[in-house]
């Protein structure tokens, strides 16, 4: 009758995911370094990740809303809208950078409280509620900067995505976006593993009603998971200003990337499976095959066909494992 | 989870349920419209030529979401649908290039291709069990590629005599807009008086009680993502005979896959399946168009527009999804 040792057996996930996102990443990786040996060297290894960041901590923001249940489409909408909105309320002026991050994280709270509360209060499933948000978002971004880039991001905010610290003991290089990346990764992993809210992200996720009657707050989980997710939107659009500047479209189509990235590694859309790591190398993963793909010379078009055979195959064999194992 | 209940219930139910939904929905939509067309004295609009005009801006949309209904009715989704359109109006120029003799092959060609394309969907879904998003997206993408990557600069176009589907008609009424009812129709007919269309609510309501009473769930799921293929070829179709030349973006550009979804969301139809119908869809359809006309008379620009256009697809769900005691995810 007690029914603790019932919830073990349905754990094993978390060691899964990570093993199958883990292997997918290495195996790319490896086949990089064939065709390219010098990626190897920690130097090109950090200027991966530094591109890498953006997709990553976009992916860790989606697992949390992905571990609820959810989706957010509006992320990439988000980005656009921070590096819009930095570059005109900055101006080129290097003393309002510090502020003007300050309301970019409001405004993306602003908007994950949004999604949250439509979500959670309204009814309105999220794969909806996000959409409307993302048009809604990308709306006001363009209508605010009238539709082309203005205003001018000064060096000290750029640094984020740019700045490279040389001849820094044992790894050569480390970029300050890895620096921002590892912070973003290690309170995601916290507050996930650290806290509470793990658990109950993981059970709103299986059964929202189940997790109800359990008595965990079922809104406040959801809304957490929106806020959490724009959070890193805004994390994603700083280092990408910072990266290459300023676009109208630079977060265009990261949102299915970042979800595509989670999946990959291994977490279960509708909820209820994936960790952390399943973000990480789910990300790492996705950009290591963009990265071979150009390495290889391959059309930026058909880099997309690939993408979506990988997404299939990925999400195939982890249904065709997870069958063999029941 | 309280689907479940409903599911229970005869098909019937759940249109007679989803009706006032459609009609409040219309009133509503044709409302707006009207009202905007008087207080920016674009009386024009209320004429025969007017109504068509509005009629015919749902053409593409409408072909499109019926098909979407049928996905998700089931319980599925279809994310492809775009990246198919572009694919149909692709091949439909190419095949053609301007010759008469050629309409029919090419038909049959862009239907064939949206055949195949439905049967690996719902392959996908329904017999490898992989989530109807990913998969669907992950055809969009392979699809959207090899379009991209080979007919960037197409030439090619559509035989004249084909774009009298979009500018031809008969009595004043386009045979664009004549085709739309008529498929619409259909799809009402099937999905409320036949067989087929009760197992599907049965399939979307409960696939586990659907299976348990002898419905081949598999089959039904397979069977309603080629109907949507079907009809986003029609769409493709459609849109390559009004552009004269399909592009590898006019799908894609067209958000068509997210828009399909939200109107048919919008009419009613519950993303969990089971429960909707195309009286709602098409009611969805004709609100976004009425909006996108009403917009141009007020001349709002485009980037406001697609604020307004963002909350309303928001607020039109809300208003009925509120009601709901259960969670959604």
């Amino acid at each position: 009758m007690t029914p603790i040792p019932q919830v073990a057996p349905l754990r094993p996930s978390p060691k899964l995911a990570l093993n199958a996102g883990l292997v997918i990443f290495v195996v790319l990786y490896a086949a990089i370094a064939v065709v390219q040996p010098n990626y190897l060297e920690p130097g090109l290894f950090m200027n991966f990740l530094r591109r890498a960041a953006p997709l990553l901590i976009l992916a860790c923001g989606q697992l949390y809303v992905i571990l609820t249940g959810g989706f957010d489409l509006s992320v990439g909408a988000v980005a656009t809208l921070a590096v819009l909105a930095a570059s005109i309320l900055i101006n080129g002026d290097p003393d309002a950078t510090w502020a003007v991050l300050g309301t970019l994280y409001l405004m993306g709270i602003a908007v994950g409280l949004v999604n949250g509360l439509v979500v959670a209060f309204l009814k309105v499933p999220s794969i909806i509620a996000t959409l409307g948000t993302m048009l809604l978002v990308n709306g006001l971004a363009l209508a605010w900067s009238g539709g082309a880039a203005r205003g001018d991001l000064p060096e000290n905010f750029r640094n984020f995505g740019r700045l490279v610290w040389r001849d820094v003991w044992l790894i050569g290089s480390l970029p300050l976006a890895v620096v921002v990346l590892c912070g973003f990764v290690a309170i995601a992993w916290w507050g996930l593993n650290g806290t509470v809210y793990g658990k109950r992200a993981l059970a709103v996720g299986d059964n929202p009603r189940a997790a109800e009657l359990a008595g965990t707050p079922v809104a406040a989980t959801r809304i957490i998971a929106f806020v959490v997710s724009s959070i890193s939107a805004v994390t994603t659009g700083i280092l990408l200003g910072g990266f290459s500047g300023v676009s109208v479209n630079a977060g265009e189509g990261l949102e299915l990337q970042a979800i595509a990235a989670c999946v990959v590694g291994g977490a279960q859309l509708l909820g209820g499976r994936g960790s952390i790591w399943s973000a990480v190398f789910g990300a790492l993963s996705l950009f290591a095959l963009f990265t071979l793909l150009n390495l290889m010379g391959l059309p930026q078009a058909l880099r997309d066909s690939i993408q979506g055979a990988i997404l299939i195959v990925a999400v195939g064999a982890t249904m065709w494992r997870n069958r063999r194992r029941i | 989870m309280s689907s479940n209940a409903i599911s229970m219930e005869p098909a019937s139910f759940n249109h007679r349920k989803g009706l006032p939904i459609a009609a409040v929905l219309a009133i509503l939509s044709a409302g707006f419209f009207v009202v905007i067309a008087l207080a920016t004295g674009e009386s024009a609009q209320l004429s025969l030529q007017g109504i068509v005009g509005l009629l015919q801006r749902m053409v593409a949309l409408g072909l499109v979401a019926i098909g979407q209904t049928f996905v998700i009715l089931v319980g599925s989704i279809d994310l492809s649908v775009a990246a198919l359109i572009s694919a149909v109006a692709v091949l439909a120029s190419l095949l053609m290039q301007g010759d008469p003799a050629m309409i029919l092959p090419a038909i049959i060609a862009c239907l064939g291709l949206c055949l195949a394309v439905g049967l690996v969907n719902g392959a996908l879904v329904a017999y490898g069990g992989i989530n109807p998003l990913i998969a669907t997206l992950g055809t969009g993408l392979i699809i959207q590629g090899v379009l991209a990557a080979s007919f960037a600069d197409l030439q090619g176009a559509v035989a004249r005599q084909f774009q009298v589907l979009a500018y031809g008609g008969m009595l004043g009424i386009p045979y664009s807009v004549l085709l739309l009812a008529l498929l619409a129709l259909a799809a009402a007919f099937i999905l409320n008086k036949t067989l087929f269309g009760a197992r599907i609510y049965a399939v979307g309501g409960n696939p586990d009680g659907a299976r348990l009473a002898g419905i081949h769930t598999e089959r039904l799921v397979l069977a309603a993502h080629v109907i949507a293929s079907l009809f986003a070829g029609a769409a493709g179709l459609y849109l390559a005979a009004r552009l004269q030349s399909g592009t590898p973006w006019i799908g894609r550009d067209g958000i068509y896959d997210l828009e399909s979804i939200a109107v048919t969301v919008i009419g009613g139809t519950i993303l969990a399946g089971g429960k909707g119908g195309v009286a709602g869809t098409l009611a969805g359809v004709l609100l976004f168009a009425s909006l996108d006309a009403s917009f141009n008379m007020l001349g709002i620009d485009a980037f406001l527009k697609q604020v307004l256009r963002g909350g309303i697809v928001i607020a039109a769900v809300a208003i009925h999804a509120v009601r709901y005691k259960g969670h959604v995810a």
